[in-house]
């Protein structure tokens, strides 16, 4: 029997100015089922919350209604008082009578019928509550990081220093990222290598941390605490744990010459078996299968194989799948750079001399191609003019993409400047839309490189790039002077646009979580939760998101980390218990309300008799991944599927409640 | 009330023979999502905007929550507008549920049409939780015209 208290809230003169409130208790207590109505100036100050309670107890009530404002602001105060006196806190409704009535309404007669009728659906609806009971999953103290860039490595360092064990999964032969390709960082110019390899080699040796390279994340299923990964392991044809890196097989390989080193952004050449970069994390080479002589010409050479001192190369190791259990994710798969073709007016890749600005870093680089020294791709000569093009692909949504890439104002602007210090009397020019130079000590930066460095910035695009008598003619305009300009330079650098890496968007798809119409990852909220994803329990952090610079990704790592080391603080994850609910007696399994969830909560269940045989195939509701938002429900034909707390039979008690 | 006859009184709630309502103060229903439309509700009583008080809030997860039996379930009812609002395409809060929604929507408006409600009755919008203006705005506009339309269209529902 249905024993419902309705609670009136004056709210000062908030309510009681507009609303008679006497006149909506006496209509409450005229509705069966309604034991108890009362009103009082505020509910939910504490008089008001203990005699909710009072009555709670002394009326055995078994379900209530507060007339009050609304339920996004006191509805957790009252349930957690019904909560105290031992009532399910879902048997608490709130007629929202002060933001959707008081406050907006000034006729006092109909304000107070409007009132009546919204505390009447309410007292319908709290009739039909269900118990509610919060969903605990439990959580396996594990966490996964996809990508080992600067975001990837910060997370798994957090996560893995908190006590917590991480695996850490990167495409690539060694981590490091992009980050690793960098020479010298803005605005502080500390070298790329020298503070990103310590974290690389930390990372490595960490007791917690297990480190899959030259791995790709090839499934993954499950939900929050609870996740499935498989983990591809490429077949390397070295066997990691008998390796030194000592270099004797890249020194034998004959194939130097033609495979081009992708480190080194296609500047240098590599070897078919090889480690990218000096500093690797891992230094275990990987042999290229598809350029290797062993693999394309039957099995003839293996100068590798004779070379190596502790017989780690097989040719024969094969693609390995691994699979872990873990409790959370980091996505922080990081970007690529844009393809320049679409700019066929700049030459780029016709002419050798025109570089993108990833390039230029390999140039700089102590350890690029030219080792640090600067040299023009075409003649190795030193070149004394560069001119520097921004915003190539970025800003330009006819060509490019609309948004902004971030960086590349500031890396331009240490281009220019590290040019200068390295080649004294040279001159640099830029080609700039804006100066977007918001973080501490960024602006001086680039001030610093036009005063004291002497470069010289041109507000304005550019048309053409030519090649004549060797020199490039840059075309462009200057938009402050209003002059058209031509520069005859020996380089020229492109600020290429930065996009999501490709196959991000797969990743994506297998995650469960959203990204944007460019392939970024979407926050939970781009405010309030910009480490999370859709997804309960996967974490976002890096370039992956969007453009930032090495700061904001290290900051996103580390938030990604801290979340996920709050999760595990305890030893389950509670859930809303306002999920959906099959009726397993009706479904018919067709699986429409699959089709229509956005989180991947709902399943195949086989129902099978004591010999095991199956007696029917029903939808099963995740948990763990349901969010309650009730697509399902009016997906389902069989009306076999229910959202706690806002079932249909509730819904249809509140329209008729509103009956005239 | 017994339990049972909680549950006999929701199984026959199609069988209420409801009055036509006066169509100079019709009564509108809207069914809004809990996070973006609702919040907009509540934002334009915080900031004190007056609008017209026929319309009945019914608040829901999600639009894609809505089922558009509530909307026929309205009109029998005596309902003479109903108004579906949510999240404006590309914020949901559920991600894709109001994309359910607009699409069941645009079919669902021809079977309303079929069933002899004038189509003018019914309303779908947008209203993000920043929006207490807009959602003033569209409540007096609805308000005013459903006022101004002939009363009988809903009868279909009324006859029996």
């Amino acid at each position: 029997m249905a024993r419902i208290g309705v609670f009136v809230c004056w709210c000062g003169s908030n309510i009681a100015g507009t609303v008679d409130v006497e006149k909506v208790r006496e209509e409450a207590a005229k509705i069966p089922g309604v034991v108890s109505a009362l009103d009082y100036k505020y509910m939910c100050s504490d008089p008001g919350q203990n005699s909710l309670r009072n009555i709670i107890k002394e009326k055995n009530l078994t379900g209530i209604v507060l007339a009050a404002c609304s339920p996004h602001m006191h509805e957790n105060t009252f349930r957690k008082a019904a909560a105290k006196e031992g009532l399910n806190p879902y048997f608490v409704e709130i007629a929202n009578i002060r933001e959707q009535v008081s406050w907006v309404h000034e006729d006092k007669e109909r304000a107070t019928a409007k009132a009546v009728d919204l505390m009447k659906m309410m007292v319908e609806k709290v009739k039909r509550d269900k118990p509610i009971e919060d969903v605990r999953v439990p959580l396996n103290k594990k966490a996964l990081v996809i990508g080992g860039g600067i975001a990837g490595i910060q997370a798994a360092l957090d996560i893995a220093n908190g006590g917590v064990e991480v695996i850490l999964v990167e495409k690539e032969p060694s981590i490091g990222g992009k980050m690793i390709q960098l020479d010298e960082t803005f605005p502080t110019l500390d070298c790329s290598s020298c503070i990103m390899t310590p974290k690389m080699v930390e990372a490595n040796q960490h007791p917690n941390i297990k480190l899959y390279t030259y791995s790709e994340v090839e499934d993954i299923s499950g939900y929050i605490g609870n996740f499935k990964v498989k983990i591809k392991k490429k077949a390397r044809s070295v066997v990691e744990k008998d390796c030194t890196g000592c270099g004797e097989c890249w020194n034998a390989c004959p194939m130097h010459k033609n495979i081009k080193s992708e480190f080194n952004v296609n500047l240098s050449e590599r070897t078919a078996i090889y480690v990218p970069f000096p500093q690797a994390v891992p230094l275990v080479p990987v042999l290229d299968r598809s350029v290797c002589l062993h693999f394309k010409k039957g099995g003839k050479c293996q100068k590798c194989y004779d070379a190596c001192g502790p017989k780690c190369i097989n040719f024969d190791l094969q693609d390995e799948i691994i699979e872990e259990t873990v409790g959370a994710i980091v996505a922080s798969t990081g970007y690529d750079l844009m393809d320049t073709s679409m700019y066929g007016e700049y030459g780029y890749g016709k002419y050798k001399d025109v570089i993108s600005g990833l390039q230029f870093e390999r140039i700089l680089s102590a350890s690029g191609p030219t080792e640090g020294v600067i040299k023009r791709p075409s003649d190795g000569k030193t070149p004394q003019t560069i001119v520097f093009v921004q915003c190539v692909g970025s800003r330009d949504p006819e060509k490019g993409v609309p948004y902004c890439s971030k960086v590349c104002c500031m890396y331009t602007a240490k281009h220019a400047k590290l040019f200068a210090h390295k080649v004294h009397g040279s001159q640099s020019y830029v080609f700039y839309i804006d100066i977007r130079s918001t973080s501490k000590g960024y602006e001086e930066f680039v001030r610093s490189t036009m005063e004291q460095d002497g470069a010289i910035y041109l507000r304005g695009r550019v048309s053409k790039i030519y090649e004549d008598e060797g020199k490039l003619i840059v075309k462009g305009a200057d938009t402050l002077s209003g002059n058209q300009v031509e520069i005859a330079a020996d380089m020229v650098v492109l600020a290429t646009g930065v996009i999501p890496k490709k196959g991000s968007d797969k990743l994506a798809q297998m995650l469960g979580i959203s990204y944007d119409k460019y392939g970024f990852f979407t926050e939970s909220h781009p405010k309030l939760r910009p480490a999370e994803s859709s997804t309960a329990g996967i974490f976002l952090a890096g370039m992956a998101q969007g453009p930032r610079d090495i700061p904001e990704s290290v900051v996103s790592g580390s938030a990604a980390a801290s979340k996920i080391l709050g999760l595990f603080s305890k030893n389950e994850y509670e859930v809303e218990g306002t999920i959906a609910g099959v009726n397993e007696a009706t479904c018919v399994a067709c699986f429409y309300c699959q089709r229509v969830c956005a989180y991947n909560a709902i399943s195949r269940k086989e129902i099978k008799d004591r010999s095991g045989k199956l007696v029917k195939v029903v939808a099963n509701v995740n948990p763990g991944l349901c969010t309650g938002c009730g697509a399902c429900v009016n997906a389902c034909f069989s009306k076999s599927i229910d959202v706690k707390g806002f079932m249909d039979d509730q819904i249809y008690a509140e329209i008729k409640a509103l009956a005239i | 009330m017994e339990d049972k006859d909680v549950k006999k009184e929701s199984q026959n709630h199609t069988d209420v023979k409801i009055e036509s309502g006066n169509s100079g103060d019709p009564r509108i229903i809207a069914f809004v999502c809990n996070w973006c439309t609702y919040s907009g509700a509540d934002l334009a009583g915080t900031s004190r905007m007056k609008y017209s008080d026929n319309v009945r809030v019914i608040k829901l997860p999600c639009t894609g929550r809505i089922d558009p039996l509530f909307i026929v379930e309205a009109f029998k009812k005596g309902a003479k507008g109903v108004l579906v609002s949510g999240c404006h395409p590309g914020d949901c809060h559920y991600t894709s549920g109001n994309y359910h929604s607009r699409r069941k929507y645009a079919t669902f408006r021809d079977l309303l049409g079929y069933l002899g409600v004038d189509l003018d009755r019914v309303e779908f919008s947008w209203v993000s939780a920043s929006e207490g203006n807009k959602w003033v705005s569209i409540i007096n506009e609805f308000t005013d015209k459903i006022k101004s339309l002939p009363g009988k269209s809903t009868d279909i529902f009324t006859k029996k």
